[in-house]
């Protein structure tokens, strides 16, 4: 499966998705691609591969009336870049030494820091499990380990395409390049094929790296929603949001902005996903808390009860986890490393990156200390994470101290939004929202006001002012395309009673009730 | 035979544990407990909601001693677990009806 330009957009559907699931079983490892295109952009604007047509693996017979089409049209692209060809006579200039051992930097660094995305798996575990209590323990931990293990396989199938549609989908609303990793199905040997002079249309670093680090965000969206549901969501529940949310959700808004669709040719910036991962996973969560409801017992009389957390010790530890790996999530979306401007910029990210961030946590402190006459241990570390969110869009093109003003009025605003949730009695159990959605629409926003690359659209350099609006306008776009599609699904769910565990079941522990099983030993009564 | 079941701070067990010992104690049991008296609870405070924590953690010391040491027993905890603070816990002195050693099946003062 690669080129898919033949499929009329009628046909193209959430289901479509699916059918290429099945698809991708039947391909063999010999559909080669023949063309690779990439733009040379600073952002993950990456593009589909071209392949051959395989008349027998394609589904063109289903529509043979498009075929030819797509054929004439592959003719067009082909001539337009270079390529690589193993049976045709035109041979792409070879990379030079220095091409290639960027293209190895640029590689094994995008691996590392996906790898440290990834890790972020357990901080988000970590600060879930602590801020619940006890008897949740193991059915957060399970809905954590699940999304994303389903999550990752979904996204190779039909995310990953989704998002990275290629060239052909520029500044669109929707594309697809097929299932597999740029598009290339289940080839078992990706790097065979690459050609790594970026000159002559290959490659400035290898799909894999790219997908490791791709399939990083997806997942850090998709886990965020986890701690907003806790203690009440049904599991089979979760799996079925997992699916949907790294699969069709996040890959489709995140195709707007990196995978050159509509946002990113309006110039929208958000460089390692304030808006994109964060606010998408934050805003998921809050539908999902607003359909779930609180937790019994969480508001009595009208009245906030605390359900406090069975151990902050997890949430520090997981916090930190989390502070290291944003450190593989923004310095690592400079994507190009091996330069040194590259190292420049990649470094000068860790810096703006660790400044929000400290200044996050010190303001949640003050204020919680100010409001409530002693430092509220949770608040500074919602905190760090808020100034972590906030400063994702912008942290390449902000001045350090915009950087510490960032995580400032990201640590204000995360306190605000947790005492916000609670007068309107939805219940949050770890601030996903508060830290990722209204943070990460800040991040987004924050980006228009503080950032210093205005956007260039058509010769024009965008206003100050144009330049907030535009920011405003995409954050708050893609905050609700996330929001109204999980409030469906969510929905749904609840209308065939899929979504909350009984009342006798929360009270026991959904340890218990859905898993018949506990995450400590003492643990013999619900508290 | 009495036993002898005493509440005390969590930072005061080592204190009790080291006086008992002194006046020729062998054994005792040692159980996680809370609860209130006069002391009640105390206030936290969790993200911005204050609630009163009623159930304070105490540690609850358990031990079986014969007559003739029962009041020197009592007099070294009470002195190792005092802090003249409100919660410093509380001694419950009952008869002991009977002791068996498991070992060797000897009951009585001997078995203590």
């Amino acid at each position: 499966m690669g080129c898919t330009n033949h499929w009329s957009p009628a046909v193209r559907g959430p289901w479509w998705g699916l059918l290429s699931l099945l698809l991708v079983f039947s391909l063999t490892a010999s559909t080669a691609p023949s063309a690779w295109a990439q733009e040379a952009e600073t952002e993950t604007v990456e593009e589909a591969v071209v392949e051959e047509t395989d008349a027998a693996e394609e589904p063109a017979a289903e529509e043979p009336a498009a075929d030819a089409t797509a054929a004439e049209e592959e003719e067009t692209r082909t001539e337009e870049v270079a390529e690589e060809t193993p049976d045709a006579a035109a041979t792409p200039a070879p990379a030079s030494p220095e091409q290639e051992y960027q293209y190895t930097i640029n590689t094994l660094f995008m691996f590392l820091c996906g790898v440290l995305v990834i890790f972020m798996q357990a901080g988000f575990a970590l600060v879930e499990v602590g801020l619940n209590q006890a008897k949740n323990a193991v059915n957060i931990s399970f809905k954590n380990l699940m999304d994303f293990s389903l999550g990752a396989i979904l996204y190779l199938f039909i995310g990953y395409g989704l998002m990275y549609p290629g060239a052909d989908y520029a500044g669109k609303w929707f594309g697809y390049a097929g299932p597999g990793i740029m598009g290339m199905g289940d080839a078992a040997s990706i790097g065979d094929q690459v050609n790594a002079n970026p000159d002559a249309g290959g490659l400035k670093w290898s799909p894999n790296a790219d997908f490791i680090f791709q399939v990083a965000f997806a997942a850090t969206a998709a886990t965020i929603v986890s701690g907003a549901v806790a203690g009440r969501l049904k599991f089979i529940a979760y799996l079925v949001y997992s699916c949907y949310i790294s699969a069709i959700v996040y890959p489709i808004s995140g195709m707007w902005k990196w995978g050159g669709g509509i946002a990113a040719a309006e110039g929208f910036a958000d460089f390692a996903g304030s808006i994109v991962v964060h606010a998408v996973g934050g805003f998921a969560g809050l539908a999902g808390a607003i359909l779930l409801g609180p937790r019994i017992g969480r508001y009595v009389n009208g009245k906030a009860m605390p359900m406090p957390g069975h151990n902050l010790t997890f949430v520090t530890l997981g916090v930190f986890i989390l502070l290291i790996g944003w450190f593989g999530f923004n310095p690592g979306s400079q994507l190009t490393y091996a330069s040194t401007v590259d190292a420049n910029i990649t470094t000068y990210i860790g810096v703006t990156t660790v400044l929000s961030a400290c200044a996050g946590a010190i303001v949640s402190m003050i204020i919680s200390w100010v409001m409530w006459k002693k430092p509220d241990l949770t608040m500074a570390l919602n905190g760090m994470l808020a100034g972590l969110v906030g400063i994702t869009a912008n942290c390449n093109q902000v001045t350090l101290t915009s950087s510490l003003i960032i995580g400032a009025i990201a640590g204000l605003l995360v306190v605000a939004a947790i005492v916000m949730l609670d007068k309107l009695k939805i219940d949050d159990p770890v601030g996903a929202f508060p830290v990722h959605g209204v943070c990460g629409v800040w991040g987004g926003i924050a980006t228009g006001i503080f950032g210093t690359a205005l956007p260039v659209i058509e010769e024009v350099t965008l206003t100050r002012g144009e330049y907030i609006m535009l920011q405003t306008k995409w954050s708050l776009l893609i905050s609700l395309w996330a929001f109204v599609n999980m409030f469906i699904l969510f929905g749904i769910l609840k209308m065939v009673g899929l979504l909350r565990v009984t009342p006798k079941e929360e009270q026991e522990g959904l340890d218990i009730g859905e898993h018949g099983l506990h995450a400590y030993d003492y643990v013999t009564t619900a508290h | 035979m009495k036993k002898i079941e005493a509440i005390v701070r969590h930072h005061k067990v080592d204190e009790v544990k080291e006086a008992l010992v002194a006046v020729g104690l062998q054994g005792m049991t040692v159980t996680e407990v809370r609860g209130f008296g006069r002391q009640r609870g105390h206030t936290e405070t969790y993200r911005g909601t204050e609630y009163t924590v009623d159930f304070v953690p105490k540690v609850k010391i358990e031990i079986a001693v014969n007559d003739d040491i029962a009041d020197k027993a009592l007099s070294a905890i009470v002195g190792a677990a005092k802090t003249g603070q409100v919660g410093d816990g509380k001694i419950f002195v009952t008869e002991l009806a009977e002791v068996v050693r498991v070992r060797t099946g000897e009951s009585g003062p001997t078995a203590i």
